[in-house]
């Protein structure tokens, strides 16, 4: 059992093109992994007949010799994405009992590739937040635990928002996980689960079907082990989609062909961008230590690094904030109980609202949407969206620039490692700082990637980023291949399943 | 400037009306604005309704091409400036037929900026009133509120059914001009095709803003009245709403800016919410849509393939077919009624047909209670029984009798002339005959018409067109009657 | 700490709160979401401590900046006036809390 449970997604698909292993067996082995940590409050939802029933299908798909990119692969759905006849909540009270009649084109793309539904995971709600503390369901507890240090013995945050995704795959109750990234959602719990997890170009995935957070900001990517797990898994995930009006109708480069440039050539004559405004006081020492490693490892593959200034990054969390709940407190106006999910009946439409509004969102949601509600009204929009939509274009301007000189930019991923659940400073503004570091690639519409590089000093992990230009997902999985390759990491969460 | 006829008097003088209307016109596309549903009229409730309109989650709107090219063709009908860069914005608010929680609509970048069009008024005067702009936006769905004491219904077949909501300036100064305008208005969609102009299926609706002042000063506070669906009820709307804050005014009140509801049992306005719980729209971009780019040289192909519009045919009716400007605005009110006048007229006397038109085919169908396109006369018909009266075939008089024919059964003039035996008679052999029998008949009247009773001639005159059952020509039977009688 | 890098400094915010109870209540009212009386002091504080956190912005000069319509720069793309979808109203009200005869069902509203 352990041995099918170590297998990364490449390595499973040629245990079932050559047979050595079936789909029911792998499906069963993931369906018994999930029972085995349920502990985590990873899955929301466990759907094991349909998975069942899949891996069958997909059986019988590789035995015609018809099998898909991802044929016979167990997945994790995060609840952000509508799966047709399931129930999908975004993690929220209000969205209780919801069953789409339809299917995301993500998880659709998944599917017709031959993957496998395990069930749905826990999230933050409406994937707002950074700990996977604000869900309806409870926290996630990360399945990797503190060595040593203040944190040992506590129950670990695994980040947010795609919290559970990250939380399936350390814990390997699923082989691959989608996960939703709109500032950092997918690159910072993989970061502290010690997993890849890429952002993509905005516009490489449709948001159509995948409950809208902020609009301009969403973007879905994967979460696997390894890197070559993550071009199998953004190649399938990717898409243009005609029912999305901001996807992109350009060919995604080949990411495999990518992976084996980077194993056959390295990153010779690739140019890395240091940006000096990611040092910040009070980081980590080890954070500034891995980062440096980091640089090192690739000029030993053959890059060559150097220090580029992006002026405006101060700026980008507060600009975040302002257009990110500008965005979300009208895309979650839906949420009225008139057509769906949970209502608290009134006296008027307007007191049904309040009341159902008022019981079936959670306290971050609540203080997104006034902020958005707030910034977006009457004597404030100049003061506060326009000038953060112009701070936007500084910072997109920022990037435009380094881009003209690097091929891609290495950062952190995180500022720091795992945080205790529960134990955060009540602060909504320091919640916020997680997300200093991978913020900036959203605001800007680019791809970034985080990569486990290595443990912290109390045996966590922690994630490298790096950033590239728009469309330019193929440099991102050469360097991670790089940086994984150097990085050798191959530890294994204390509470994954064997 | 300010016309003095149209002041209105109230009882401590004179008061200028100020009148901006935003007129809610229903693309005629197959589809909706954003999504695939169907736009038409007359479903089920909640048939015509996509995964997108009931704003289910995960769901996006994705622009309806046909529909951008029909608010390019409007404005171009309007002579407006066409913005080749518009954006798409979300008006956020609650409301059951609402589902999104907001309408797309285009706030500061809308795809049409500023156009004017020439109204004509009864007295044949005409006046250009000024357009502000024209934005493409999403209709909202329907409440019911008397299926049920206690409940609404919602029904959200016209949710997100497109909209090009066109925004005159302030220029009109009575609701005469107001009606005159969205006549004019609906009668350039229907030309240009882009709009059916339906106003009793909801397809055209008016938002009233006016407001009243003394000649000369600044503008008084305005009162809104929504959604107002035909002619008539803009007209009355605008009259009560126009004595309703005359009256406030002069017993020392202040006109409450406000949003209004006409109530068409009363003829009344009354107020529907006050400027204090107005709407905080919180407009912004809508992040799902990206900024809409038309290309200068498709707007350049859609101008060079515009129809012929009102105007256009209203001026070239009098220079081609010398009609009046009454008769010429009367006849390219709509282009189907002056098709079928340019098929009558075609190669006959232009002016009588257009008479014969306007007077006697139109009173016919107006009593008849029948549209044009129902007319059991048929353009060819009225033009060869036109071309009858001017060949000397049949008086205008027996042309009449013809036409009562023609109008109950659809027979072609010619035939109903034939069988009825109305020809004319213009053979001088037996109009002299006619003549000699009635001046036979009334020597006396002879001999006092020689003695100098010339007034007696029509009297012989009408006793010859009797006697000959109105058949006689006229011209004729006055050239012979006076040979006759003073040879 | 040196001005170009991240703030992580709450100093931003004084004693005072920038967002009262009364804007509290009026945003809420336009959120259409119940506070509780007994959360507005929580609400006033956590507000006002990021309102106060973004208006840093303030100090970015952005006079002569265009604000950023769309991160991708494509047009927009359309659609062909075709009908799709619809006719399966079952399908529209199957998650409804409340339906009759087809149609969504909500406390009365007055107009
Ligand atoms: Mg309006
Ligand atoms: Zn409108």
């Amino acid at each position: 059992m352990s041995d099918i449970l170590a297998m990364t997604a490449v390595a499973a698909r040629q245990a079932l093109d050559n047979k050595s292993i079936s789909a029911v067996e792998l499906t069963e082995a993931y369906i018994k992994a999930g029972q085995d940590t349920a502990e985590n409050n990873a899955y929301v939802l466990t759907t094991p007949d349909k998975a069942i029933d899949m891996a069958k299908a997909s059986d019988a798909r590789i035995a015609k010799g018809d099998a898909g990119l991802l044929e016979g692969i167990p997945i994790g759905v995060k609840d952000m994405f509508c799966t047709k006849g399931v129930e999908t909540t975004a993690s929220s009270r209000i969205l209780k009992g919801f069953v789409p009649t339809y299917e995301s084109t993500v998880t659709q793309n998944l599917w017709q590739d031959g993957a496998v539904m395990l069930g749905k995971i826990n999230c933050d709600e409406f994937a707002m937040g950074s700990a996977n503390e604000t869900s309806a369901f409870g926290a996630v507890i990360n399945p990797w635990t503190a060595s040593d240090g203040p944190l040992k013995g506590k129950a670990l945050t695994p980040g947010g928002s795609s919290g559970g995704s990250a939380a399936v795959m350390a814990a390997r109750s699923a082989l691959l996980a989608p996960g939703t990234d709109t500032g950092g959602s997918i690159r910072q719990p993989a970061a502290f689960c010690g997993l890849v997890g890429l952002k993509p170009t905005y516009g490489r995935c449709s948001r159509l079907g995948i409950v809208a957070f902020a609009s301009s900001l969403d973007q879905a990517g994967p979460i696997t082990r390894d890197v070559a797990d993550c071009a199998l898994m953004m190649t399938s995930m990717a898409s243009y989609d005609k029912g999305d009006s901001t996807s992109i109708d350009a060919p995604m480069p080949d990411l495999m062909a990518a992976l084996t440039k980077a194993k056959n050539e390295g990153v010779k004559g690739m140019r890395i961008g240091i940006p000096d405004e990611y040092t910040i006081d009070g980081m980590p020492e080890q954070i500034v230590t891995l980062w440096e490693q980091g640089r090192q490892w690739l000029e030993d593959a053959g890059a060559t690094c150097v220090p580029v200034s992006l002026p405006h990054t101060k700026y980008a969390l507060p600009a975040y904030y302002i257009i990110a709940p500008a965005e979300a407190s009208s895309n979650l106006a839906r949420y009225d109980g008139v057509r769906y999910g949970q209502r608290v009946d009134g006296a008027t439409l307007d007191e049904m609202y309040a009341k159902t509004r008022g019981a079936g969102f959670g306290d971050e949601v609540k203080r997104r949407i006034l902020i958005g509600t707030y910034v977006l009204s009457a004597g404030y929009y100049d003061a506060y969206y326009i000038k953060a939509q112009k701070i936007r274009r500084l910072i997109q301007n920022d990037f435009h620039q380094v881009f003209s000189g690097v091929d891609a930019l290495l950062t952190p991923s995180t500022p720091s490692a795992a945080f205790a659940l529960g134990e955060e400073d009540k602060d909504p503004v320091s919640m916020f700082l997680n997300d200093v570091f991978t913020v900036p690639a959203n605001l800007a519409g680019i791809p970034a990637i985080s990569v486990p590089a290595g443990l912290s000093s109390d045996g966590l992990p922690l994630g490298l980023q790096l950033i590239a230009p728009a469309l330019r997902e193929d440099t991102l999985i050469e360097g991670a291949a790089m940086l994984e390759k150097a990085a050798g990491f191959n530890h294994v969460a204390s509470g994954a399943a064997s | 400037m300010t016309d003095v006829s149209s002041l209105v008097e109230g009882r401590t003088g004179k008061w200028e009306v100020v009148i901006g209307l935003e007129v809610h016109a229903q693309v005629s596309s197959q589809a909706k604005l954003f999504s695939g549903a169907s736009a038409a009229f007359g479903a089920g409730p909640n048939e015509h309704v996509s995964l997108v309109d009931a704003a289910m989650p995960g769901m996006l709107p994705v622009i309806n091409q046909f529909c951008v090219e029909q608010a390019v063709k409007t404005g171009l009908g309007l002579n407006a400036e066409i913005n080749l860069f518009s954006i798409f914005d979300r008006k956020n608010y609650f409301y059951a037929d609402l589902p999104q929680g907001y309408q797309i609509s285009q706030y500061k970048q809308p795809i049409v900026g500023e156009g004017s069009i020439t109204i004509t008024l009864a007295d044949g005067s005409t006046r250009d009133i000024g357009i502000e702009r024209l934005h493409l936006e999403q209709d909202a769905g329907k409440s019911m509120h008397d299926q049920h004491p206690s409940k609404s219904y919602i029904d959200l077949n016209r949710s997100g059914v497109a909209l090009m909501e066109i925004v005159s300036r302030p220029d009109m100064r009575s609701a005469e001009e107001a009606a005159a305008y969205v006549s004019k208005l609906r009668a350039i969609l229907r030309f240009l095709g882009t709009c059916d102009g339906n106003m009793e299926q909801g397809s055209l609706r008016a938002d009233c803003n006016v407001s009243v002042r003394r000649p000369g000063e600044e503008l008084g506070t305005r009162t809104e009245t929504k959604n107002l669906n035909s002619i008539r009820f803009i007209a009355q709307a605008i009259n009560s709403e126009v004595a309703r804050q005359i009256e406030i005014i002069e017993d020392g009140g202040t006109i409450d800016q406000e949003t209004r509801l006409f109530d068409t049992s009363t003829g009344q306005t009354r107020t529907m919410r006050s400027k204090e719980d107005a709407h905080d729209y919180r407009y912004f971009p809508d992040p799902d849509l990206l900024p809409l780019e038309l290309d200068a040289a498709w707007v350049e192909t859609l101008r060079q393939s515009l129809p012929e519009l009102p105007d256009a045919l209203r001026t070239r009716l009098m220079d081609e077919f010398g009609l009046s400007a009454y008769d010429a605005g009367l006849i390219s009110e709509d282009r189907d009624t002056a098709a079928w006048y340019e098929a009558a007229a075609a190669g006959r006397d232009a002016k009588l047909v257009a008479n014969w038109m306007t007077v006697e085919l139109f009173g016919a169908l107006n009593r008849m209670g029948l549209d044009l396109a129902d007319s059991p006369v048929r353009p060819d018909q009225l033009g060869q029984l036109v071309e009858r009266i001017s060949d000397g075939t049949i008086s205008g008089r027996i042309a009449k009798d013809v036409f009562a024919i023609m109008l109950e059964d659809g027979a072609d003039p010619d035939q109903v002339i034939e069988e009825k035996g109305f020809k004319q008679v213009s053979d001088t052999g037996a109009i002299e005959a006619i003549i000699d029998t009635v001046l036979a008949e009334n020597t006396d009247k002879v001999d006092e018409y020689r003695g100098g009773k010339d007034k007696l001639f029509g009297f012989f005159v009408g006793q010859v067109m009797k006697a000959s059952k109105g058949q006689a020509n006229p011209g004729v039977v006055n050239d012979l009657l006076r040979q006759k009688l003073n040879g | 700490m040196s001005d170009k890098n991240p703030d992580f400094s709450l100093d931003h915010n004084s004693d005072h709160n920038v967002i009262d109870k009364t804007t509290i209540q009026k945003i809420a009212k336009l959120a259409r979401i119940e506070i509780a009386p007994e959360r507005e002091d929580t609400l006033c504080g956590e507000l006002s401590t990021i309102i106060s956190w973004v208006e840093q912005l303030g100090e970015c000069d952005t006079a002569h900046v265009e604000p950023l319509a769309s991160v991708t720069g494509h047009s927009l793309p359309m659609r062909d006036d075709v009908v799709t979808s619809g006719d399966d109203p079952d399908a529209v009200l199957s998650n409804a809390p409340e339906e009759a005869s087809h149609f969504f069902v909500v406390p009365k509203v007055v107009e």
